[in-house]
């Protein structure tokens, strides 16, 4: 491949993921302390799912801070998380996932483990992708907008149900903290909770209690879904992000008419299959271009042996590019080989 | 041309969105939820 057409962001992509979420997850005191931040900038969201009881976490998790405003006393709509979701969605779509997203970051990691036989083509995939609509309907709006505590609040459902972020991000780092700050955990039910009340309702001052948290069934539930999208994430390309995540769901409304986009030039491809052979979320790349679900990974770029496809802001220089494209395409068509 | 129509107005309703919210006091809530330990996130309530 002509690693000229390829542009830097797509090459460096990695590098651009690991950066981010080092900065969002900056605050490194949190770590040693057993704390979380607590300062200004998590009035704002962070554009990918990165669960705010992170100890590094230094921004808001958009999800979690949509339930908490659709399930308070005071609102039940929030015009400003959807307003930011819909900013960074029109701009980017799930881009997001693919350059920014740390949870996204995390399952591509783990997806790089060698295993036998990886699978993200299989029967019944596309109708589970409706799962995570399910999720944004139901636990992070419908419920928290209808089901109330008798002070007027309601729970963030999908924090409390499924979300595995919040457990890898915030649950084990906070649970090994208290464990190492204090005695041993013990298992059981919600009964400590009331002891926990002093050091977590009060910012300020001491987060993790000395007595190390109680953990119980939901954490047990919570840590098995958890477990079970480590290991999927094994074998199968990024499946919390195919088939749970209700961010993943809003963005992925926005990626047709985002700004950054994946662009086909239908001239110069010459229909070979090697983009779709090479995408992850097991799309045709040149059926499906800028489908609600691809994150924008660029893996199908790399692999066009006539540089059909292409990654940017925009429609790009396209026309520009059609010369080059069309004399690779007819070299290619000739029996010409791949681009090296 | 619809495409971008459609990409421009999302960014305007985006942005419109974010100035109610803040205005409304929403980031107050965003707030207060996100500098205190969730325990539904953490899993232990
Ligand atoms: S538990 Fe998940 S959805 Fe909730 S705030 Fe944390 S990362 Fe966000
Ligand atoms: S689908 Fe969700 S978890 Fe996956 S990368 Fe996108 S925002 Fe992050
Ligand atoms: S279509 Fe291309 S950019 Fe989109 S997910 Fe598939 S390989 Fe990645």
């Amino acid at each position: 491949m002509d690693k000229g057409t390829v542009r830097k962001h797509i090459k460096y992509r990695y590098i651009i993921q690991l950066f981010f979420a080092a900065v969002t997850n900056s605050y490194v005191t949190g770590f040693a302390a057993g704390k979380i931040y607590q300062g200004n900038l998590k009035l704002l969201c962070h554009p990918g799912l990165n669960c705010y009881s992170c100890p590094g976490a230094v921004l808001s998790c958009p999800i979690g801070a949509l339930q908490a405003v659709i399930g308070s006393r005071a609102f039940s709509f929030s015009a400003y998380v959807f307003g930011t979701i819909l900013v960074f969605g029109a701009l980017m779509g799930r881009a997001v996932c693919g350059f920014l997203c740390p949870f996204g970051l995390i399952q591509e990691g783990l997806y790089k483990i060698p295993f036998p036989k990886k699978i993200n083509r299989f029967r019944g995939d596309r109708p589970l992708r409706r799962l995570k609509y399910v999720m944004l309907l139901l636990l992070v709006v419908i419920l928290p907008m209808t089901i109330n505590n008798a002070a007027g609040n309601a729970t963030p459902y999908f924090c409390k149900l499924v979300c595995p972020a919040g457990t890898l991000e915030g649950g084990v780092p906070l649970v090994l903290l208290s464990r190492s700050g204090g005695t041993a955990l013990s298992a059981g039910g919600f009964e400590g909770l009331s002891g926990l009340s002093e050091s977590i309702v009060r910012p300020g001052v001491i987060n993790v209690p000395t007595t190390g948290y109680q953990i119980g069934l939901l954490f047990w539930w919570k840590f098995s879904i958890l477990a079970a999208v480590i290991l999927l994430s094994i074998i199968n390309y990024r499946p919390f992000c195919k088939y749970l995540c209700p961010l993943g769901a809003l963005y992925g409304m926005l990626n047709p008419v985002a700004l950054y986009r994946l662009r086909l030039d239908g001239d110069a491809c010459i229909h070979c299959g090697k983009c779709s052979k090479a995408c992850k979320m097991a799309l045709d790349p040149v059926r499906e271009t800028n489908h609600s679900e691809c994150v924008r990974c660029g893996d199908c770029v790399k692999v066009c042996p006539t540089g059909a496809l292409d990654m940017g802001f925009g429609d790009g220089k396209l026309t520009k590019l059609n010369e080059t494209r069309h004399h690779n395409a007819a070299t290619a068509r000739a029996g010409g080989k791949e681009r090296q | 041309m619809l495409r971008k129509r459609a990409w421009a107005g999302l960014m305007v309703i985006g942005a419109a969105l974010v100035i109610v919210g803040v205005a409304r006091g929403e980031t107050v809530v965003v707030l207060q939820k996100a500098i205190r330990i969730c325990l539904e996130c953490i899993g232990i309530g």
